[in-house]
């Protein structure tokens, strides 16, 4: 195995993972954006989509950069001018924190956290630091409302998810992401290991919990209380326009993209492929061939693509939730069941 | 410097990468936007009804009791980890220990759902 980054020095290997990040962060974006938000959900209700910009509205998002640009930038006479400017950036700021744990292959990851799970809980609540700034600097009732509702739902949901993830560290014994894909490709299910043990099948329970949290952390429809257009017209987002509002925008579909990453390493494998297929050694990582640093993005990808569609296909299909609904459903089923699913796996892991 | 050190380092130039990126989209629509203010536009948005009041108006926040309970599962997170990721070394003792330590907690969401503090009303 070649370590070819090694040569590069430090500086430089900086400047190409904040590259990387760039790249991970904004291509999947603008894809969702396209293909989920402007295409699936046109076709879902019977109608094309943009059509006018490039082929099948490709160039669609262009013209939509463009088009906020020359917007004016407006602030609330009464708004807390320097916090309010400002919020935009925190939540953009979260989602790049949280990009940097995600591993996308053998060598191919920006940092190698041995507590990268921890990590990744911790930087995700960033974004409501950003979301509450901005509902309460803009002096609107409904901005205030609404950046109440997301701080009470987020807290909600963040146990949840922290807590449906404890089953997938207990199976691996690792809070690595990368030993966590290792594991699920070299694991094997009763002595099989053709299809590696990908934790989706063994903690399932877990999985639709997280799913569900991530739903929620995302302010994606069903929990989309905080924004709630036709209560509250855009929640947090009310006052605001042009380019700043479109950094929420950005930063939305970013951490969809983001969570989806990390739900993919968590329950589905990651940039792996079983390794028995050729036969490499799950204790010694430089027996992973050197290609697999290319094909695990794209690999991270396809399973990205497929999680954030179900995210949105659900996104699509619901109707909102009452807000009374929404904090019962977290507080007295999901924490107590992802509980009990930390409790029979911890059993489980144990008596075998 | 440790190699540990340097991930935490990595975390601090995405930071900057987030917030160049940022500035850098926002500086160049500021070149190319236009800047008209007036009063109309500074008025704060109330579905177009002149505002009544300050934007800070008092209103109940429901959630103080979710937030404690939040901080009580959100540390007890912080030490279910650790004991998660070498569940093998401790085992059955480790096991037994932990499940009271989840048990005692639960039973503390239990008594405010029983006190009736999870109704959001």
């Amino acid at each position: 195995m070649v370590h070819f980054a090694l040569e590069i020095p430090y500086w430089g290997q900086s400047l190409l993972r904040v590259v990387g990040g760039l790249v991970a962060v904004l291509l999947p974006a603008g894809g969702i954006v396209y293909i989920f938000l402007f295409k699936m959900m046109s076709f879902m209700q019977s109608r094309l989509g943009p059509m006018e910009a490039g082929p099948y509205g490709s160039m669609q998002l262009l013209a939509e950069v463009g088009k906020w640009m020359q917007k004016e930038d407006l602030a609330p006479e009464r708004a807390d001018k320097a916090i309010y400017k400002m919020a935009p950036l925190i939540v953009l700021l979260s989602t790049f924190l949280l990009i940097v744990v995600v591993p996308f292959g053998p060598d191919a990851y920006f940092t190698n956290f041995e507590t990268g799970v921890f990590y990744a809980m911790a930087v995700g609540s960033v974004s409501v630091l950003g979301i509450l700034v901005a509902g309460w600097a803009s002096a609107n009732k409904y901005s205030l409302l609404g950046g109440l509702r997301a701080a009470g739902q987020l807290i909600a949901y963040e146990l949840p998810m922290v807590l449906a993830t404890l089953g997938v560290v207990i199976q691996a014994g690792s809070m690595n992401l990368n030993q966590i894909v290792v594991a699920q490709n070299d694991g094997e299910i009763f002595g099989f290991g053709g299809l590696g043990n990908p934790f989706i099948i063994t903690q399932f329970v877990g999985f639709m919990i997280f799913m569900i949290a991530v739903q929620a952390e995302l302010t994606q429809v069903p929990f989309d209380m905080p924004i709630a257009e036709s209560e509250l017209v855009s929640g947090y987002m009310t006052e605001y326009s042009g380019f700043r509002f479109l950094i929420f925008f950005i930063a939305e579909f970013a951490t969809a993209g983001v969570f989806a990453f990390i739900a993919s390493v968590l329950f589905l494998g990651g940039w792996g492929i079983p390794f028995d297929w050729f036969g490499w050694d799950g204790s010694n990582l430089d027996t992973v061939d050197n290609w697999m640093n290319v094909v695990g993005p794209i690999i991270m990808a396809t399973k990205m693509f497929a999680l954030v569609g179900v995210i949105m296909w659900v996104r699509f299909s619901y109707p909102r939730f009452r807000e009374d609904q929404l904090q019962t459903f977290a507080w007295k089923f999901l924490i107590p069941l992802a509980l009990l699913n930390t409790a029979v796996t911890a059993v489980l892991k144990v008596a075998f | 410097m440790s190699l540990f050190l340097r991930d935490y380092l990595t975390v601090v130039w995405f930071g900057i990468a987030a917030l160049a990126i940022g500035g850098l989209l926002l500086g160049l629509a500021a070149l190319i936007r236009p800047s008209k203010p007036s009063y109309d536009k500074a008025i704060a948005y109330e579905s177009g009804v002149d505002p009544v009041g300050l934007g800070w108006s008092q209103s109940q926040i429901r959630y103080y009791v979710f937030a404690l309970l939040f901080v009580v599962f959100d540390v007890e997170a912080v030490f279910l980890f650790p004991w998660a990721a070498s569940m093998e070394r401790y085992g059955a003792f480790g096991l037994i220990a932990m499940l009271a330590f989840i048990v005692l907690l639960l039973d503390g969401l239990v008594y405010a759902w029983k006190r009736g503090l999870l109704r959001w009303v």
